[in-house]
């Protein structure tokens, strides 16, 4: 039940500046995920939220007030970190009752949180262990549950399933959605570094790169209208085709001529002004098909993935990196054959000279 | 590490023997070194033996431990280690000096654990510092502190004279008040490092992270070190504790060159090495040897029971 504002908030260790003048609003109850590549600053900027690190430039509000030089426990947080950081030599109880218990929160009162929030989470019969005698997920959980016991305006996590197994992480993740709507009124702001994590979690993904937001957005409005390079390579797996380019025509939809591709219209805007222009092409694996025409690209099969249910093939246009190209689960292709490629207009992206993305039309309005 | 291995396969079998082949250098080196002295020093307390007459020693059976001399008219009187007040003063004098140094080198070693375990500038150069005293050999630092407490020449006592805080020079090491905290001070002084090592790795060993999470349950740092720091470093605390008192407990030539001949300092190692090479009372000073060393052993039959229980922590 919080909202915050970030103004132009910096941080540096010393000469080294590792945030770089973050502007951010996040609405009340928003489930905010701040996604990037590792070492791009998320996790200073949530310890910069929850108060564990001195903001070194520009302000932090949490309703309205602000917090700059507030100590964490005032500042009605709660933290779940990467590594659970319970206490070892507590039980689960105590783990969770240790905080309010030095509030002064009345036994009864305490007593009820900690077995409401363990009820919440199933691990009511494990209150009594120590912390070791639980598995990963089972701790996971206490440190959720610890968090929820001091019932905090705003809920942080600091990648709390990368030290968890690929199933264990997929049914948390599950369990962590689930939270969030049962505190739907409760602020959570989340990092992390894998996408998957991220588009399904978030109302709104904050991409960070460098110390820097390169987009705010809904994780389909990132996946459908990137703003620039960085996130339409970040988002999506396999990444984005990108092949660079020439503007042939500007306009709506514009003309482009990928390297090694034939000319294409993009539903992107495009000012008449960039006719000629060097650009970038952009075209995600998923939205490649085979064609029997001349197509956008052809090429010979380098490689071919399959996975079940779809098929990536790597496909030699003559460049240093394959197009990569997600067809379907039962294609026969094989290694070594010719193919040509296609993609419908509207799934087609342009970035300028400087990687920043041409306005898409139809896709883009419609996310 | 492997897992357990069976005796009754044959791989096990041979795995075993090769156990016994890396470890006979070992256990010959053991034998010769510490067994054969220990067995001998046994067999010498149970015998007349003196320091001229090793070799013609006569068994006595435990006369050397208690001997009971009846006057024939009802009296009689007790002699021995067990009956003989200067020995049971040693074991005083010992006990004092083993609670109050080890509690002391404790509390120091902590204090100086937790300062070093923060974060600062030329934290290395201070670890480093820190450790000279405990790298000075006892006897040298032993006749350093002896010059500084010396009752004419003394810095010491110059020092305390110019503050005012005496009003004649004392006789540190001489005087029968002050020799004990004499010899307090010197082994304070040269092993808080070595506690304060030992409590630094356990230190080193507590997450990061749950301080952190402490901060933001809002706990108080006084707090934090009694409900946190303190119960997970008591592993480690304990186990250097066992470590210090045991070499406390065999005290010998810290006091051998501080204060000798000193009855207020006289500890049991003290008291064995005058009667074995000074008195030539070798038997007795075997027996008394014999004394500690059970005293010793005992100790250390405990600590292993304490540590099956709880030196990991397991509280
Ligand atoms: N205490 C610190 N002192 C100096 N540099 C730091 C410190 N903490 C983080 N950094 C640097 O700040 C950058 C961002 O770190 P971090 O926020 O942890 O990244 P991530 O996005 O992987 O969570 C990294 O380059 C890291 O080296
Ligand atoms: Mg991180």
């Amino acid at each position: 039940m919080a909202n915050l504002k970030l103004t132009n908030v910096a941080k540096s260790y010393g000469s080294v500046k590792v945030l770089h003048g973050i502007d951010l609003t996040i609405r009340s109850g928003e489930f905010i995920v701040f996604v990037g590549p590792s070492g791009c600053g998320k996790s200073t900027l949530l310890r910069l939220i929850a108060g564990l690190e001195d903001i070194t430039g520009g302000t932090l509000e949490i309703d309205g007030q602000v917090v700059n030089a507030l100590p964490p426990s005032k500042r009605g947080i709660a933290m779940v970190f990467q590594s659970y950081a319970l206490y070892p030599h507590m039980t689960v109880y105590d783990n969770m009752a240790f905080g309010l218990k030095l509030a002064n929160t009345s036994k009864e009162d305490l007593d009820k949180r900690v077995r409401a929030a363990a009820e919440m989470l199933q691990i009511t019969q494990y209150l009594d262990r120590l912390p070791k005698q639980l598995s990963g997920g089972q701790r996971q959980r206490v440190a959720i549950g610890r968090a929820i016991v001091r019932d905090p305006k705003v809920f942080l996590f600091d990648e709390p399933l990368s030290n968890l197994d690929a199933a264990l992480r997929v049914a948390t993740r599950i369990e962590i959605a689930k939270l969030h709507e049962r505190m739907h009124q409760t602020t959570m702001i989340y990092v992390t570094h894998d996408q998957v994590e991220a588009m399904t979690l978030a109302d709104r993904i904050v991409v960070l790169n460098g110390g820097k937001i390169e987009q705010v957005g809904s994780p389909m409005e990132l996946y459908h209208a990137p703003d620039n390079l960085f996130v339409a390579r970040f988002i999506g797996s396999p990444a984005m085709n990108i092949i660079p380019a020439k503007i042939e025509a500007g306009g709506m939809p514009a003309t482009v001529r990928p390297l090694n591709g034939q000319p294409v219209q993009v539903d992107a805007n495009v000012p008449a002004s960039a006719a000629g222009s060097a650009a970038t092409f952009g075209v995600r694996p998923e939205d490649l098909r085979p064609t029997d025409g001349p197509g956008l690209f052809s090429g010979n099969v380098l490689l071919v993935e399959k996975l079940g249910e779809v098929v990536l093939a790597y496909i030699d246009i003559g460049m240093e990196e394959p197009l990569i190209a997600k067809l379907d689960g039962d294609s026969q292709l094989e290694r070594g054959q010719h193919i040509s490629v296609t993609a419908d207009a509207d799934r087609l992206h342009v970035f300028d000279g400087n990687g920043k993305a041409y306005v898409r039309t139809r896709r883009a309005l419609a996310a | 590490m492997a897992g357990p291995v069976s005796p009754h396969s044959e791989l096990g079998r041979q795995r075993i023997l090769a156990a016994w082949w890396f470890l006979a250098p070992m256990l010959v080196v053991l034998a010769a070194a510490a067994g054969w002295p220990l067995l001998k020093t046994i067999y010498f307390s149970f015998t007349d033996a003196t320091l001229n007459n090793l070799s013609g020693a006569q068994w006595v059976g435990i006369l050397n431990y208690y001997e009971w001399l009846d006057y024939g008219d009802g009296t009689g009187e007790a002699f021995g280690l067990l009956a003989d007040e200067q020995w049971w003063a040693a074991v005083y004098n010992t006990v004092r000096f083993t609670l109050i140094s080890v509690t002391l080198e404790t509390l120091f070693g902590l204090v100086i654990a937790l300062v070093l375990n923060a974060e600062f500038k030329g934290r290395g150069l201070v670890r480093a510092a820190v450790l000279v005293p405990w790298a000075i050999p006892t006897i040298v630092s032993a006749k350093m502190w002896a010059w500084m407490m010396h009752d004419q020449f003394g810095i010491l006592n110059d020092m305390f004279l110019r503050l005012g805080l005496i009003s004649a020079p004392i006789a540190w090491t001489a005087s029968p008040d002050t020799a004990m905290v004499a010899v307090l001070i010197v082994d304070v002084w040269k092993t808080t490092p070595f506690m304060a090592l030992l409590i630094l790795a356990g230190l080193q060993l507590v997450p990061g992270d749950i301080y952190e999470a402490a901060k933001i349950d809002g706990v108080h740092p006084v707090k934090v070190f009694f409900k946190i720091t303190l119960p997970l470093i008591r592993p480690a605390i304990l186990v250097a504790v066992i470590f210090r008192a045991l070499d406390a407990m065999r005290v010998f030539d810290l006091i051998y060159v501080l204060t000798p001949n000193n009855d207020r300092t006289r500890t049991m190692s003290v008291f064995a090495q005058e009667n074995l090479f000074q008195f030539d009372k070798f038997a007795y000073g075997s027996a008394a040897s014999t004394l500690l060393f059970v005293v010793i052993a005992l100790m250390v039959i405990l600590t292993i029971k304490l540590g099956r229980m709880d030196l990991e922590g397991n509280g």
